[in-house]
């Protein structure tokens, strides 16, 4: 009896184990963001910038730099947020179609889809918190 | 026994060729004019389907481009604009799939039409072909006057209006339309839809045959 109580421990160790290893470096909150964000994704950004984050030729720029994505963190919700007018820079080509704004979407909407796009396309693992979007919009340059 | 699986098998076979010779042939497609002309002293029925008339249309080039540019060849045809947000990034982006796959076989061409005849003059045409990645003349992009863009759009059954309250600005389908040497309709398609396309680029296989 004493040995059956060992063995179900034991079992039940390593299956929560096995579980937060499944979870690696992204978090629940994180995961959670990135499904919210997938289906705004496919309404308000998949037209242009394309299923995989591929951009279109050079008329729409691909969201699959981590680089820029890490340089520019605090840009990104104000673009979502207003569009661009000017040009940009991505992976060393530059892009000059304006984009459209977005007020549809609210801030914690945005930082669903800021979640899904960097850590899909652009290798980021942490979550565009609401907070962060908060935050980044108040600094928006007009 | 064995006598009876060779006629199930003969008449599978049958059933099988009759399936495929109804596929080799697209359909006409438009409201056909049935007119009556006598031959040979006898009232006969010909059922005449509709065409695309002459046009004259500014290209990306700033040349004049006609409906003889597309003499001898099979087209795809659609009705865009260069700063449309909604349906026509995803249709040029298929419809751009397309073209690559025929990128220089001068059996087959491609013609967009904006119908912002506002802004998108032929500089504004030739930037977004370029960034697009078209760089020859076999996909022309075109402009012209609202009446003659529109009129064409009727023709080609593809729906198209000026509508403030659409993003944009225009209001359009995303069809995708299939035209032959005589400029008769063979198939449209939504260019937003991976499954038409896929119809389409089977269809121009069917259709090239033709004219084989």
């Amino acid at each position: 009896m004493k040995h059956f109580a060992l063995f179900v421990i034991l079992v039940l160790v390593t299956f929560l184990a096995y579980l937060s290893s499944c979870q690696s470096n992204v978090s629940i909150q994180t995961a959670q963001y990135a499904v919210n964000g997938q289906k705004i994704y496919k309404t308000h950004c998949e037209n242009c910038h394309g299923g995989k984050g591929e951009g279109l030729g050079t008329l729409y720029p691909p969201l699959t730099d981590q680089k820029f994505f890490a340089e520019n963190r605090k840009k990104l919700a104000c673009i979502v947020r207003h569009g661009l007018q000017e040009e940009i820079e991505v992976s060393g080509q530059k892009y000059d179609q304006p984009m459209p704004a977005n007020t549809v979407l609210t801030d914690l909407d945005i930082a669903y889809v800021l979640t899904y796009i960097t850590t899909t396309f652009g290798g980021i693992d942490s979550t565009y918190t609401h907070e962060e979007v908060k935050s980044a919009l108040a600094e928006c340059r007009p | 026994m064995l006598k009876n699986k060779l006629t199930t098998l003969f008449i599978l076979g049958l059933l099988l060729s009759a399936c495929q010779s109804g596929q080799e042939r697209l359909p006409f497609i438009g409201e056909p004019d049935i007119v009556e002309k006598v031959v040979d002293g006898k009232t006969i029925a010909d059922t005449i389907y509709p065409t695309i008339p002459p046009f004259q249309f500014l290209n990306q080039d700033s040349t004049l481009v006609t409906d003889r540019f597309f003499d001898n060849k099979i087209y795809v045809t659609n009705f865009f604009f260069t700063h449309c947000p909604s349906i026509c990034p995803t249709m040029q982006r298929n419809l751009l799939e397309v073209y690559k796959k025929y990128k220089n076989d001068d059996r087959i061409a491609f013609l967009s039409h904006s119908i912002d005849f506002k802004y998108d003059q032929p500089s504004v045409l030739k930037k977004y072909a370029t960034n697009l990645g078209v760089d020859n003349d076999q996909w022309q992009f075109v402009t012209g006057s609202k009446a003659d863009i529109y009129g064409m759009s009727d023709r080609y059954l593809v729906f198209t209006s000026e509508d403030a309250n659409v993003p944009g600005g225009y209001d359009h389908a995303s069809f995708l339309v299939l035209i032959d040497h005589d400029k008769h309709i063979r198939g449209t398609y939504d260019g937003t839809n991976k499954e038409h396309i896929q119809q389409l680029l089977g269809d121009i296989e069917i259709l090239l045959q033709e004219y084989k």
